[in-house]
């Protein structure tokens, strides 16, 4: 018996270690690639330890890449904007759909559960967009398609406002002669403290990670977030390096952030959420296991 | 009469109009990016001509049905989008069930919040950077795999996003990379759900390890395991689009194992602005990704009605 569970232990430690080795190791050549020389990386391809260290891709960030701060700021700007709003609208519709006594409290809660089921998909999503509502190349194309609010984060907070506020509690507000609003904001919200943090920990990962809406509504380089900035990058690398004239290529090669730097933006686009994931995992997890146990 | 029933009409309203003006923006929002977006299917059937309007545009029924179905393009994308989110649903089951079992089994409390903190975070990053990871990785010039790995172990470079034949194994190894840590999630909280009770009694039956793993967590958490797989059936048809596109790099020599369904309706709309086709491929894929869903729900509610989405 005992053996066995040694035997457990250490196949269970070894096994994990190798698997947290895999999903770690990327991240490691990331940061190395940013920290290495130039030189090395034409020469000697990415490595984990480089010949030569040189800290020149961030102090180029740091000096005179104003467009990465630009970027930078809007990214910040989008994910604040966008989980902000985002936590209010969707609170403000699960909330009335959690009471059971208000009219057509079915109908309306179909309304927001079919579109989960169907959808129009990108064509008609992207005409509706920029034929209609004319949001292309604006700072809303990376904070309102999509990403604002979906059906399941509404029928999530629907499901905790039902379980875990009391209908007496509501009705004796009612009854000292609080209004909605007013009970929505003194008694519903303070409650849900926990669902408020997971689905704001979740629509700021989306805002934070998105490179989509930028991808399909924007030109204009101005408004590009870090992870658009990422995306260009990479795509004209692709484009150049597949282009059939060499000389060109390799000119437009050389205009384009050097491979250090890259690797500097994209360790830049990751380091927050890294840094702050420790700190925020604990709802992190919680919000993943009822999403999904619970939906 | 007809006055009473009005009043306690309009009561009955009042009453709950703040409670409407509350869901107001919540629902213009659905309406707004979920429903119109749906009524706009109809550009499938229409010659698309901006200059008339979507709705002034003139109608071809099937035509752009015909044209994408005569084309091998439809097979493939078809097919790669089976194959591929197959794959994964197999391979991110096996995978995050045995890392949660685990998991599970490590005594040591800080080193397994260590572990399920690592596993999570390739969840955490967006695909953009994930390509640059893998771009590190096998860039011919420069990557890793070509200047450390191969002549380490004498062999030759290998010109990665020109070869169609890696990517199958490539992006199969990326998206269990980067999704099994929440699946796992999932199941290491069904799994600390299950009572201790039937480990105690099973350990004094002298039952080992293994044969508790068989008997008792497996079929415990099997409800769970069962309705994140049917989930994962009804939305077999639509695929992360970063992965397709972004890490292949959209590069075109890979195109034959890359193309998705969700890929080739962006090259349609974006690149080559053949709307016709690209949104009769994206009505097929809403329309059997409805049908996928209503199915694997209807399977759910048949095996545990708890499980079943609605």
């Amino acid at each position: 018996m005992n053996t066995d569970n040694r035997v457990w232990q250490w196949a269970g430690h070894l096994i994990m270690i190798v698997v947290s080795i895999a999903c770690l190791v990327p991240f490691v050549l990331l940061f190395v690639s940013s920290i290495t020389d130039e030189r090395m990386i034409i020469q000697n391809g990415y490595s984990f330890f480089p010949e030569k260290l040189s800290a020149t891709a961030y102090v180029y960030l740091y000096n005179q890449s104003e467009q990465i701060l630009r970027a930078y700021g809007i990214t910040i700007l989008v994910t604040l904007l966008g989980t902000t709003v985002s936590l209010a609208i969707t609170s403000l519709l699960a909330y009335p759909l959690s009471r059971r006594d208000i009219p057509h409290h079915n109908k309306l809660a179909f309304f927001v559960f079919f579109t989960l089921l169907f959808n129009g998909g990108l064509v008609p999503t992207y005409l509706i967009y920029t034929q209609y509502l004319d949001i292309k190349n604006t700072i809303w194309a990376l904070i309102i398609p999509g990403l604002l609010m979906n059906g399941f984060n509404v029928l999530l907070m629907r499901t905790f406002f039902k379980t875990s506020i009391p209908v007496a509690v509501l009705e004796s507000a009612y009854i000292d002669g609080a209004g909605e609003f007013r009970t929505f904001r003194s008694i519903v919200l303070p409650l849900s403290l926990p669902i408020m943090a997971t689905i704001g920990l979740f629509q700021t990962i989306g805002y934070w990670n998105d490179w989509f809406n930028g991808l399909v509504y924007l030109n204009d380089a101005r408004l590009f977030s870090i992870q658009n900035i990422l995306n260009r990058i990479l795509t004209d690398i692709q484009f150049l390096t597949n282009g059939s004239m060499s000389t060109n290529a390799s000119q437009g090669l050389a205009a384009l952030p050097s491979a250090t730097v890259r690797m500097a933006i994209a360790v830049i686009g990751v380091l927050p959420i890294l840094i702050a994931y420790p700190f925020f995992q604990k709802y992190f997890v919680k919000g993943i296991t009822i999403g999904a146990v619970k939906g | 009469m007809e006055q009473t029933k009005k009043s306690e009409f309009t009561r009955r309203y009042a009453r709950y109009a703040p409670l409407f003006l509350m869901m107001l923006p919540g629902l213009l929002y659905l309406v707004l990016n979920n429903y119109l977006p749906m009524f706009g299917l109809i550009i499938a059937f229409k010659d698309v001509n901006f200059a008339k309007g979507i709705l002034g545009s003139d109608w071809i029924g099937f035509s752009n049905f015909e044209y994408l179905f005569k084309t091998r393009d439809a097979y493939i994308i078809t097919r790669n989008t089976l194959l591929y989110n197959g794959g994964f649903i197999a391979i991110n089951l096996v995978v995050a069930v045995g890392i949660a079992i685990l998991l599970n089994e490590v005594k040591n409390k800080f080193m397994a919040r260590f572990y399920q903190s690592v596993v999570l975070l390739p969840y955490l990053i967006s695909m953009v950077i994930v390509s640059y990871l893998v771009y590190a990785l096998l860039s011919i010039e420069t990557g890793f795999i070509n200047n450390t790995v191969l002549p380490m172990l004498g062999l030759n470079e290998i010109s990665w996003y020109s070869e169609a034949k890696y990517w199958p194994y490539i992006l199969n190894l990326v998206h269990v990379w980067k999704s099994a840590g929440f699946l796992c999630v999932v199941y290491l909280a069904a799994i600390i759900g299950i009572d201790q009770e039937y480990y105690e009694a099973a350990t004094l039956d002298g039952a080992t390890k293994w044969q508790q793993i068989r008997a008792i967590t497996l079929p415990l958490i099997s409800p769970v395991i069962t309705m994140m797989t049917l989930l994962a059936i009804g939305r077999i048809f639509y695929s992360d689009f970063g992965l397709f596109y972004q890490v292949p790099m959209d590069a075109g020599a890979l195109s034959d194992t890359t193309n998705v369904i969700d890929t080739y309706v962006y090259r349609g709309l974006m690149q080559l602005g053949d709307i016709g086709m690209s949104s009769a491929a994206g009505l097929y894929q809403s329309i059997v990704g409805f049908v996928l869903v209503l199915l694997s729900n209807y399977v759910v509610r048949k095996i545990n009605k708890d499980n079943a989405l609605f």
